[in-house]
């Protein structure tokens, strides 16, 4: 060290690199050991990084690396390992147990209620609520009425396929648009209308529109709603005479369903979930409380 | 260092006194840093993947696309699937780059205040959507989500025919028919039983056809925007991909 230049006049000042312009030198202050070998130890480490893991690009590829890692098959890995994980802990016979079977299993059911619960959060509550009690246009699963059939084996195939969906085999049913398409005119409408309410038991209809409504009804409303109102649920067709009504009940709600018919979609789950899934939400939703 | 090496100082020495060899120096550091990292990418196999049935947006869907950027949607909307388990089983099948190719700025993002949207198609009806947009919490009580009932709104569709020109400029493969067909086709999308139909499914093979929701009416801001929703993560279909083959 003796030989090093010093700065300036104090001969005891800081030690310099010995660079110097113009008469201003630079000092030579080290970076503190614990610093410097941490960053050696990052550089080793990148070497490490570059033969152990994929890195650098080269002609037509790129290297592999020694652990041959790839983020892709790692997840399929992972994603394939839960799967068997699952299968062993009862989701394989949930796949091909018929829905009776599960049902009929304590074990199985237990699962499936479980599984179905999560897949509603997921995928069903954003419509019909997290409770399942539905709202306006979406339908409440927790009560006994049902658009396309509440036994379990309908429940499944509506989740399948989804209803007005695109699916191939989804469930098809139109209610034209009476008024807007011309089909009825305005005073037939507010009679059916005023006629259909009367089907529930909803006072306030005059007699007098109750029989129009009702000459109505039989003509153009019995073929899929049925003589008395039921409903037939091969089209989706909705009961009319209970109290329940998916797009509201009061009489402007009723004329406006009439006038513009409805076409509900309820997108089909076949594909995006697999049917150990869809078996298990069928069973939940038919387990909510309004199964048939 | 410098000391013990009193000849590379001194070549070193020419970028410390002259700022101009300086910059050019760091210029061509930088550069070749640049040439190893993304260079390559333009190139090799692995990360340019092509896969069957990516086409580009419709007029309609572009428009739609167009919305969600201007309302910034992707500040709280993320565009992507990572390859991880439970985004695998939340969203569906990972995100693959193929998917994004024609989007640009891809909407991949990084901030999830909202779901992630790579996969939303379908997921949800057209009407569902409506409703949505114009007040969130009327479908999904515990949503933070702003309405957008301004959007229903008639859509601007003058410019649609530029919107494509400006995305071919950059790679998409819009060809002169599809340019000079851009506004029939966004008229044509919502329409299935007009006589433009035909011609719309020719030219974007998949694309739905119909009214999202919106009726007879004039286009508006919701059904481009719901249209464009609607396609998101449909384009490939999963049942033929492969995923063993397609490893990276």
């Amino acid at each position: 060290m003796t030989d090093t230049p010093q700065a300036g006049t104090p001969p005891t000042g800081p030690e310099t690199t010995g660079h110097e312009w113009d008469g201003i030198a630079e000092y030579n202050n080290p970076l503190p050991r614990w610093w410097l070998i941490t960053l050696y130890a990052t550089i080793a480490w990148a070497f490490a990084y570059w033969i152990a893991y994929p890195a650098w690009p080269l002609l037509t590829g790129y290297t592999g690396g020694l652990l041959g890692y790839s983020q892709r098959e790692a997840v399929l890995g992972e994603v394939e390992a839960v799967r068997r994980d699952r299968d062993a802990r009862g989701q394989a016979q949930l796949a091909s147990a018929s829905l009776d079977a599960i049902r009929a299993d304590p074990a199985l059911l237990r699962l499936a209620l479980a599984t179905g619960k999560a897949a509603f959060g997921d995928n069903c509550a954003g419509c019909h609520g997290g409770s399942a009690t539905g709202a306006t246009g979406y339908p409440n699963l927790q009560d006994d009425d049902w658009l396309w059939g509440g036994t379990p084996e309908a429940i499944e195939r509506t989740i399948r396929t989804g209803a007005r969906s695109g699916h191939g085999e989804t469930h098809l049913g139109d209610m034209p648009a009476f008024g807007r398409d011309g089909l009825l005119t305005r005073a037939q409408i507010q009679a059916v209308a005023g006629y259909v309410l009367s089907l529930s038991g909803r006072p306030g209809t005059p007699a007098a529109t109750l029989d129009a409504g009702r000459e109505v009804f039989a003509g153009t409303c019995a073929g899929c709603h049925g003589e008395t109102g039921t409903g037939n649920p091969e089209m989706g067709a909705p009961n009319l005479a209970d109290a329940i009504s998916l797009y509201g009940a009061s009489p402007e709600q009723v004329v406006a369903t009439i006038s513009h018919g409805r076409k509900g979609v309820m997108p089909a789950w076949e594909g995006r979930l697999d049917p150990a899934t869809i078996k298990s939400l069928a069973v939940y939703v038919h387990g909510l409380g309004g199964g048939r | 260092m410098a000391t013990a090496q009193p000849g590379l100082w001194k070549r070193h020495e020419i970028f410390e006194k002259n700022s101009i060899i300086l910059l050019i120096g760091a210029l061509i550091v930088v550069s070749i840093g640049g040439l190893v990292e993304i260079a390559p990418l333009f190139y090799l196999k692995s990360t340019v993947e092509t896969v069957e049935g990516v086409r580009p947006y419709t007029p309609l869907e572009l428009a739609g696309r167009n919305i969600y950027i201007r309302e910034g949607c992707y500040l709280c909307h993320s565009q992507m699937v990572r390859p991880m388990r439970d985004e695998i089983e939340r969203y569906g099948h990972f995100s693959l780059a193929a998917e994004s190719m024609y989007d640009h700025p891809f909407q991949w993002g990084s901030k999830r205040t909202g779901p992630d949207l790579a996969r939303v198609g379908g997921k949800y009806s057209d009407q569902w959507h409506r409703e949505h947009l114009i007040e969130p919490r009327a479908v999904v009580p515990a949503s933070i989500m702003p309405a957008y009932a301004f959007l229903d709104r008639p859509l601007d569709t003058e410019a649609i025919a530029e919107d494509l020109k400006a995305n071919r400029a950059v790679g998409v493969p819009y060809s002169d028919e599809m340019i000079a067909q851009a506004q029939a086709d966004l008229t044509a999308q919502r329409d299935p039983d007009g006589p433009g139909a035909a011609g719309l499914q020719r030219r974007y093979p998949g694309a739905t056809i119909r009214d999202f929701g919106g009726g007879r009416t004039r286009a508006t801001e919701i059904d481009a925007l719901i249209a464009y929703l609607q396609v998101l993560g449909t384009m490939v279909d999963f049942k033929i991909y492969e995923d063993k083959k397609n490893l990276r």
